[in-house]
């Protein structure tokens, strides 16, 4: 559809003008979009960011196979084997004890040093393989997998971690979408109603734009308009907060980044594609708000 | 130019106001539309602009089929046809050149030609000196004047008014009935439902009595027929 640039003009004026007569309604209604979008944009920043950590740890998530220790060396090889003939493996490592053994000592620094009484025969550890999958999700899946072979004592994984991540995500998802879509809905409905109380008052003016022959979608355009600027009105606030608040988080990430497995992500690009998101959902509370009311009002 | 066939027009609330009309009406004519209340002479009218949808039958209107038609082709039709109305319908807050360059604007007119095209329509209607009021500053005769005015800025091919003189004084009335004379000199097919005797019988043009969704006469140069 093409526009003439002066049509386009008129209804942008045609839009700006309404939003400025019903300026309570309007006030209500981006403060509506404004709450809205703030809870949606630190939901999604902190949603975000954990899966971002939690995908850090899983990346670093390797499988440790403790082979039982009467397994004869042949046993050792063909669980190997195995191992390697599973789906989703990325690699496999044998580990003997002897460096099982001394990887511990180091671990432990000087405490380590009560470990070194063992005689190379007397050490208690167990041969193992470190097994690392392809896609860090697959883990859970794959140690199972590798549970069930033959000569395979236990296998060892940061499943607590990774699974309480996983979780507490899935509770937070699930809470947050709730309130959220509730609050769109909320946000979409003041919207309707501000742009009804447009439609009303010009009445007689699309009364009489319908006897002249204007087109619908003349008609409807300045509605759309002005439901898109209540949108992206209450868009502001929040991308501004978005902004200050990250960059801050952002300025400190030194300290929140001693822990080894917990950084942030980056401000650039993060900030700027939460930003996009919010303007957009901004736009389509805007827009769909007005769609319901201008087809009820137009039934055109 | 306009041909009815068979028409009927059921209301959804269940009321026959058309029950089988049939008329043809020439480019150029002058037709009055008479009958008493709720005889069906506004959904006749309404028929015409696609404000309302036959039930049965054909309506044909500058060649288009006004049945098959499609909702997004209706302001087509309707930028050829001018309206009046008994209650002025004017847009109270706008000057009398904003009312009239409004009808222009929503169909798009350029700037250029809407500003000579509106000054030379309340020329028309004598009213080029009261450009700048609003309304509420004119008497109903001159409110009339302007809602004229506003229907012919497109150059419509027909005019239809209901009832146009429904609202004011015998005097302004034949001064509405003067300006419409003229408006049909210049070609313009004009259709008007009125009730009043005097003007049916003193300006005699082609007549059409309804009854009861019927058409009961249809006599050019006729009167109005009923005692009223
Ligand atoms: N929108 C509508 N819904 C239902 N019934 C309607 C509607 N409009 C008109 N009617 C009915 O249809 C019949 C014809 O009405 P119409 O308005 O065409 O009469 P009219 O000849 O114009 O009368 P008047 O001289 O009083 O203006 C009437 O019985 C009226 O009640
Ligand atoms: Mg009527």
């Amino acid at each position: 559809m093409v526009m003439k640039v002066r049509t386009l003009k008129r209804h942008v004026k045609e839009g700006l003008k309404s939003s400025w007569r019903n300026s309570w309604m309007t006030l209500a209604s981006v403060g509506a979009v404004t709450t809205t979008l703030l809870l949606v944009s630190v939901f999604l920043a902190l949603m975000m960011n954990l899966n971002h950590v939690a995908q850090n740890i899983e990346e670093d998530v390797l499988i440790k196979v403790l082979i039982d220790v009467t397994a004869t060396d042949d046993e050792v090889e063909e669980l190997g084997e195995s191992i390697k003939s599973l789906d989703n493996v990325e690699s496999v490592d044998f580990s003997s004890r002897d460096q099982e053994l001394k990887g511990l000592i180091d671990s432990l620094g000087d405490e380590g040093n009560v470990f070194s009484l063992y005689g190379d025969d007397e050490n208690p550890l167990n041969h193992a393989y470190i097994v690392k999958a392809v896609e860090p999700k697959d883990t859970i899946t794959l140690a199972e997998e590798i549970e069930s072979l033959n000569r395979v004592e236990k296998v060892n994984y940061g499943q607590d971690v990774v699974e309480n991540i996983f979780t507490f995500n899935n509770y937070a998802r699930n809470i947050g979408l709730i309130l959220i879509v509730a609050l769109l809905f909320t946000a979409i409905f003041l919207i309707s109603n501000t742009i009804k109380i447009t439609i009303i008052a010009r009445r007689s003016e699309i009364e009489i734009m319908k006897l002249v022959g204007a087109t619908n979608w003349f008609i409807r355009w300045p509605f759309f308009i002005e439901g898109l600027l209540l949108g992206i009105l209450g868009s502001i606030i929040p991308i501004a907060l978005l902004f200050t608040g990250y960059y801050f988080l952002d300025q400190n990430s030194a300290m929140i980044n001693q822990f080894e497995f917990i950084t942030i992500l980056p401000f650039n690009p993060f900030v700027w594609q939460l930003s996009g998101i919010v303007i957009l959902i901004g736009a389509v509370i805007g827009i769909w708000g007005s769609i319901m009311s201008v087809r009820k009002f137009l039934k055109v | 130019m306009i041909e009815m066939l068979d028409v009927k027009k059921t209301y959804p609330n269940g009321v026959i106001a058309l029950n089988g009309v049939s008329v043809k009406i020439k480019p150029g004519e002058f037709v009055y539309l008479v009958g008493q209340s709720g005889a069906g002479k506004s959904t006749f009218i309404k028929l015409i602009f696609r404000e309302e949808k036959a039930s049965s039958g054909s309506v044909t209107v500058n060649s288009k089929d006004l049945v098959q038609m499609k909702w997004k082709d209706v302001p087509i039709l309707r930028r050829d046809i001018g309206v009046v109305f008994q209650d002025f319908k004017l847009l109270p807050k706008m000057t009398i050149y904003e009312n009239v360059a409004f009808a222009l604007e929503v169909i798009e007119q350029s700037p250029r030609q809407i500003r000579k095209r509106v000054m030379e329509v309340l020329d028309q209607v004598g009213l080029k000196n009261k450009a700048r009021f609003i309304p509420d500053e004119l008497s109903g005769g001159e409110q009339q004047r302007v809602a004229i005015a506003r229907a012919i800025a497109n150059y419509p091919k027909i005019l239809i008014a209901d009832e146009p003189t429904g609202n004011l004084d015998p005097d302004t009335s034949w001064e509405i009935m003067k300006l419409l004379e003229e408006i049909n000199a210049s070609g313009t097919t004009i259709i008007m439902a009125t009730h009043s005797k005097e003007i049916v019988n003193t300006v005699k043009r082609r007549v059409i009595a309804m009854e009861d969704g019927l058409i009961v006469r249809d006599e050019y140069r006729g009167d109005y027929g009923y005692e009223s």
